[in-house]
């Protein structure tokens, strides 16, 4: 445990001092405030902003920030001083995963308080939230543990990030590229935030999550055994 | 009892013997130099010791635990500084060894005496980012010392450094050796384990080409025997190291001709390159 803790209290520290990492967890919460309260349209769904952006947010934030800082500590050799210094990898994982799946929860009840969320309904929105970033993050995982470098770490995620966060938005306008989303997590995620308070979770919903969840543990599983962490 | 035990290792990478037949014993206590030039498989064997590689064959032993075998409470027993090892450029000095107090449970007073003890004390607030390389070693080297190893390994810990700092973290190991730590050094600096080392190993093409003190190894290489005599009117004169010298000398001291006198024997740099026909810090 104090291993974690060890790991988890190193990522706060460096919290304002990434600034690459920062702005991950800042930028879509301070988006959907500035939008949500400058932004009123006839016509326009009732907190289009968050349900939009809470979605994007999901998909890029832990993502991002998890191949990011996995992928920063292996190009500089930091990661080998913590295996050698008797840091499991379960344990780095462990650590770094909390401290990004915290730094998210917390944007997720930024997006949840601007979408004016209670009771049933906010329990709902961040399950879904806390969800779909355990998800992001795990896949963020693979690319970092996958790549050699921050260049090539990135190079990977933004791609996959583009996919998960923006197909939701896409789907809005295209009925086919709704069908080939479905299949996303990210879309299964939108459909449950769009319909909070007024549809129940479906089972297609758990099934395509479930499944992506499936995938997302397997390809974690077998890079994580091919690649190793250092 | 050996602190480190190295029997008959062997490593390959691709069709490149790096290791081939290494055998070594280092008492507890003793500053072992592994000497040879860059891709010469030192830092290779220092993996292999520390289990970051495993080796084709033979067995290292450190502390009595197989190399292969480390677990993590073997590994609080040793320290390990590798040039490449990486420090957190966004964090301070202070709060980079923090992270490796909590790991091993160490105090807050042991990081500032680490810090104090490498001359970075007054630098604990400031961010690994903005050390200079030779700050940035005596940080890694303080992580080493805050853990207070019985073996330590430092891969080159002078590589790349200005000569006042290379003599302050020369000046640092041999505090460690003074309170008994067994050390193992690898360097291409022949001065370094003249002045560090109680035994150095030549490495050759993954081969212990010579092995035992430096200054034995340069007696048992003085081929010529010979003494020079540096004289007041600013000229050299060489004779013979042997009995019938004795008159020359006494001669020329008496005199007051002789400024100096030093014997031939040869350098580590120069026994490496009879060996091996190569330079040292090639």
């Amino acid at each position: 445990m104090k291993n974690i803790t060890a790991v988890f209290l190193k990522q706060v520290k460096e919290t304002f001092r990434n600034k690459a990492i920062l702005i991950h967890f800042v930028m879509f919460p301070v988006l959907v405030i500035i939008m949500e309260n400058a932004i009123k349209l006839e016509n326009m769904p009732e907190h289009f902003f968050v349900k939009l952006f809470a979605i994007m947010f999901v998909g890029m934030a832990p993502l991002i920030c998890m191949s990011s800082i996995i992928s920063e500590e292996k190009e500089n050799n930091t990661l080998r001083v913590l295996m050698m210094s008797n840091v499991k990898p379960f344990e780095y994982l462990i650590g770094v995963g909390t401290y990004v799946w915290i730094m998210c929860i917390i944007g997720a009840v930024v997006f949840a308080v601007c979408g004016g969320y209670s009771g049933k309904d906010f329990c709902v929105f961040m399950l879904v939230m806390s969800v779909g970033i355990l998800l992001s993050a795990l896949t963020g995982a693979v690319i970092g543990i996958f790549s050699k470098n921050q260049m090539s770490a990135t190079s990977v995620s933004v791609p996959v990030t583009m996919v998960f966060s923006f197909l939701p938005m896409l789907s809005m306008f295209n009925e086919s590229i709704e069908k080939i989303a479905r299949v996303t997590y990210s879309q299964q995620m939108s459909l449950l935030i769009n319909g909070i308070g007024n549809t129940d979770i479906s089972v297609e919903n758990i099934a395509v999550i479930g499944v992506n969840f499936l995938i997302a543990v397997v390809l974690f599983w077998g890079v994580y055994k091919k690649k190793g962490l250092e | 009892m050996n602190a480190i035990s190295i029997n008959g290792i062997t490593k390959s990478f691709g069709d490149k013997k790096v290791l081939d037949d290494i055998k070594l014993d280092i008492k507890k206590g003793e500053i072992l130099g592994l000497l040879g030039p860059s891709g010469a498989g030192k830092t290779t064997l220092i993996k292999i010791l520390t289990g970051q590689l495993s080796a084709e064959s033979g067995k290292s032993v450190i502390n009595g635990t197989d190399s292969q075998k480390l677990s993590g409470k073997d590994y609080s027993g040793f320290g390990i500084m590798m040039d490449n090892f990486g420090v957190y450029e966004r964090l301070s000095c202070f709060e980079n060894l923090k992270i490796f107090a909590r790991i091993y449970g160490i105090k807050n007073d042991r990081i500032n005496e680490a810090l104090e003890s490498v001359g970075l004390s007054g630098d604990k607030k400031t961010p690994a980012s903005n050390l200079s390389k030779g700050m940035k070693s005596r940080l890694r080297l303080a992580r080493v010392f805050m853990i207070n190893p019985d073996i330590l390994f430092l891969d080159e810990p002078t590589s790349g450094l200005d000569p006042a700092t290379a003599d302050e973290i020369q000046k640092l190991i041999q505090n460690e050796k003074e309170k008994g730590k067994t050390i193992f050094l690898t360097t291409h600096t022949m001065t370094e384990a003249e002045k560090l080392c109680d035994n150095v190993a030549l490495l050759s093409d993954g081969r212990i080409v010579e092995y035992g003190n430096p200054k034995e190894i340069c007696r048992r290489y003085n081929h010529q025997k010979k003494l020079k005599i540096h004289l007041t009117d600013g000229t050299e004169k060489e004779i013979p190291h042997d009995e019938n010298s004795a008159e020359i000398i006494s001669e020329l001291i008496k005199s007051g001709r002789a400024e100096t006198i030093h014997t031939t024997e040869p350098d580590l740099e120069t026994v490496f390159m009879e060996l091996t026909g190569k330079e040292l810090t090639a």
